[in-house]
């Protein structure tokens, strides 16, 4: 079968069973959300039948569970207990700062992970390699909320050459940082000991005698090689873009879905929590299928390779 | 013993690892012995002025209440060591048992188990800490809960992979043909010769592990004011950070530099390793 196509139908199943995961562990909770929609009031009981009647809470859970899922396909995921708005108008008012932040994070991160892997692939053991791998140390060790207030702490309230709030492009440099920075540590590691495996392989030696230049060696003969790794790390990687959305959303101050999972899973706001788990795990996985795909045009062996088997 | 002195060599004498276990036994020592190196309770509220600067009095200042920062952090450091040790002792734990047993057992159990394992890779690991956070409830203990087991599927996957190699080995198929049972070959025989992986991964895990408990307390999910565990420390110092920016400074380098001596350690720890395995078995 063709590896686009064979990488594609395996998505669907994982949604689903994810999804179910996610309805499973939310209808275990201990507590009755009808307290908690009531706000701890006391209710009589037909008060309180007519919330659950209200939030479809008095159906069986096995039907509960289908249309869960029908309507989740369909993209309604139920409304908040705490605002009564639908979720996903929630979820799309808060979207498009956490995906600003997460390409800010992204760019920084991969840029100077790229960089520093390369200073220090290309001269193992010399000092540039010491100084690149004692900075990406620095970058996979830094607590991300620590370093986001440092930042806003230097660059922010005493140095001032930055807004710490706004939504601005230059607002969002900090937090890009903030995000990148352990993404950076990852990326410089692998690039780093993907390059040297690469530049050891016959077709460098050979091109190093034929006198190619050291430059023209690294960018052109063994970078596509020797980003395959690093490829598909940044797959397992996106997961740390959520990691970073929460924690640096609440770091700055800034709005977004990182926030707002927070804020629901601190008021046990369940659908919402749902609602944001699903969302976010079905970009996850959306983003993985993507880096698959990118790897496979990077490598036309992956794919070949697949395809033969 | 050509091993040994190669990994000797390796680990012990690096000054990336030296460094790491210098500051490690350091930081141990002051969590052991905190009563009587800190010169004030981690809770008392007159240690000095309210939000005074670094002094001779108080090394590191003091916060809103006027505790000193120095004796909370040394404090501190009890927590966040043990809750990151006990979270990933608990995840390895699990992930070995599965992994080895799926891998063990083989046939249909591998599949589905591999799947489960697949399924849970399809969360974000902080996305199902959040999740369990949800579930059990705000708590240090549910925090170190939660991190644990998001850590599962990640040790699983790579002890499966291990014990499957272990698996094929001869002295395996020496053990099945004597007749021993299957529990006795999984934890008698195939453990033993993952260990040094489990070590590897579990040491290469421990600083994320403590990341992520130290997060979710600085969220307010974790361990809660006044207990004087790191992340919940930044939390509350974040607030005075204009006026008082000690209050956030120290805590966040020593949860940095605990980090980094653990990930330094875990570095070497595995690159020794794998010079003594390539050693061991000839280049190539």
């Amino acid at each position: 079968m063709n590896f686009f196509l064979k990488k594609l139908l395996i998505v669907i199943p994982t949604l689903y069973i994810s999804w179910t995961v996610v309805f499973i562990t939310l209808n275990i909770i201990p507590g009755d959300p009808v307290n908690l929609m009531l706000g701890g009031r006391p209710a009589s009981d037909e008060v309180r039948e007519n919330v659950r009647h209200n939030l479809g809470l008095d159906k069986p859970v096995v039907e509960r569970y289908f249309s869960f899922l029908i309507n989740a396909t369909k993209g309604d995921l139920g409304k908040s207990y705490l605002t009564r708005q639908p979720v996903t108008t929630m979820i799309k008012e808060n979207m498009m700062p956490t995906i600003q932040l997460s390409i800010g994070g992204l760019i920084f991160g991969v840029f100077f992970g790229v960089l520093l892997g390369i200073t220090a692939g290309a001269k193992p053991n010399s000092w540039g390699d010491t100084f690149a791998m004692i900075v990406a140390l620095c970058g996979i060790s830094l607590p991300s909320f620590w370093i986001g207030m440092l930042l806003i702490f230097i660059f922010g309230t005493t140095l001032g050459w930055v807004p710490i709030v706004g939504d601005g492009f230059t607002a969002l440099i900090l937090p890009s940082v903030t995000v990148g920075l352990f993404f950076a540590g990852g990326m410089a590691r692998l690039t780093r000991s993907s390059l040297i495996d690469v530049l050891n392989q016959d077709y460098i030696r050979t091109a190093r005698s034929k006198g190619t230049s050291k430059f023209k060696i690294i960018f052109k003969h063994a970078f596509r090689n020797a980003m395959i790794p690093p490829v598909t790390l940044l797959g397992i990687q996106f997961g740390l873009l959520i990691t970073g959305a929460v924690i640096t959303e609440e770091v700055f101050a800034r709005p977004g879905l990182g926030q707002l999972l927070l804020q629901a899973i601190l008021s046990k706001d369940i659908p919402l929590v749902q609602a944001l788990i699903v969302y976010m795990t079905a970009v996850y996985i959306f983003l993985n299928l993507v880096v698959d795909f990118t790897y496979g045009l990077i490598d036309p062996r992956i794919r070949l390779e697949r395809k033969a088997t | 013993m050509h091993g040994l002195k190669i990994f000797i060599k390796r680990f012990i004498l690096n000054k990336g690892s030296a460094f790491g276990g210098i500051f490690l036994i350091l930081i141990i020592l002051g969590a052991i012995l905190a009563p009587v190196i800190v010169p004030y309770h981690w809770n008392a509220v007159d240690s000095g002025p309210r939000l005074s600067g670094p002094s001779l009095d108080n090394f590191f200042g003091t916060d809103i209440h006027g505790r000193d920062v120095f004796s909370r952090i040394i404090y501190g450091a009890r927590y966040s060591l043990t809750v990151g040790l006990i979270s990933v002792l608990f995840g390895i734990t699990s992930g070995s048992i599965f992994g080895i047993s799926i891998a063990y057992i083989g046939g249909k159990v591998d599949i589905i188990g591999s799947r489960i394992i697949d399924v849970m890779f399809g969360f974000p690991s902080f996305l199902l800490s959040l999740l369990v956070v949800a579930i059990i409830g705000v708590g240090l203990w549910n925090v170190v809960f939660a991190v644990g087991l998001a850590s599962i599927p990640h040790f699983a996957r790579i002890i499966r992979s291990a014990a499957l190699q272990i698996k094929e080995e001869p002295y395996i198929e020496a053990c099945v043909s004597m007749g021993f049972g299957k529990i006795r070959i999984m934890f008698n025989h195939i453990l033993p010769n993952i260990i040094p992986i489990i070590i590897v991964v579990a040491t290469m895990d421990l600083g994320g592990a403590i990341i992520s408990i130290a997060s979710l307390s600085f969220l307010g999910l974790g361990a809660q004011p006044p207990q004087p565990e790191w992340g919940a420390m930044l939390s509350s110092g974040r607030e005075y950070m204009r006026y008082a920016p000690w209050t956030m400074i120290y805590p966040g380098l020593f949860l940095f530099l605990t980090v980094m001596s653990v990930n330094l350690l875990g570095d070497r720890l595995s690159q020794a390793l794998d010079a003594r395995q390539s050693m061991g078995r000839g280049k190539n």
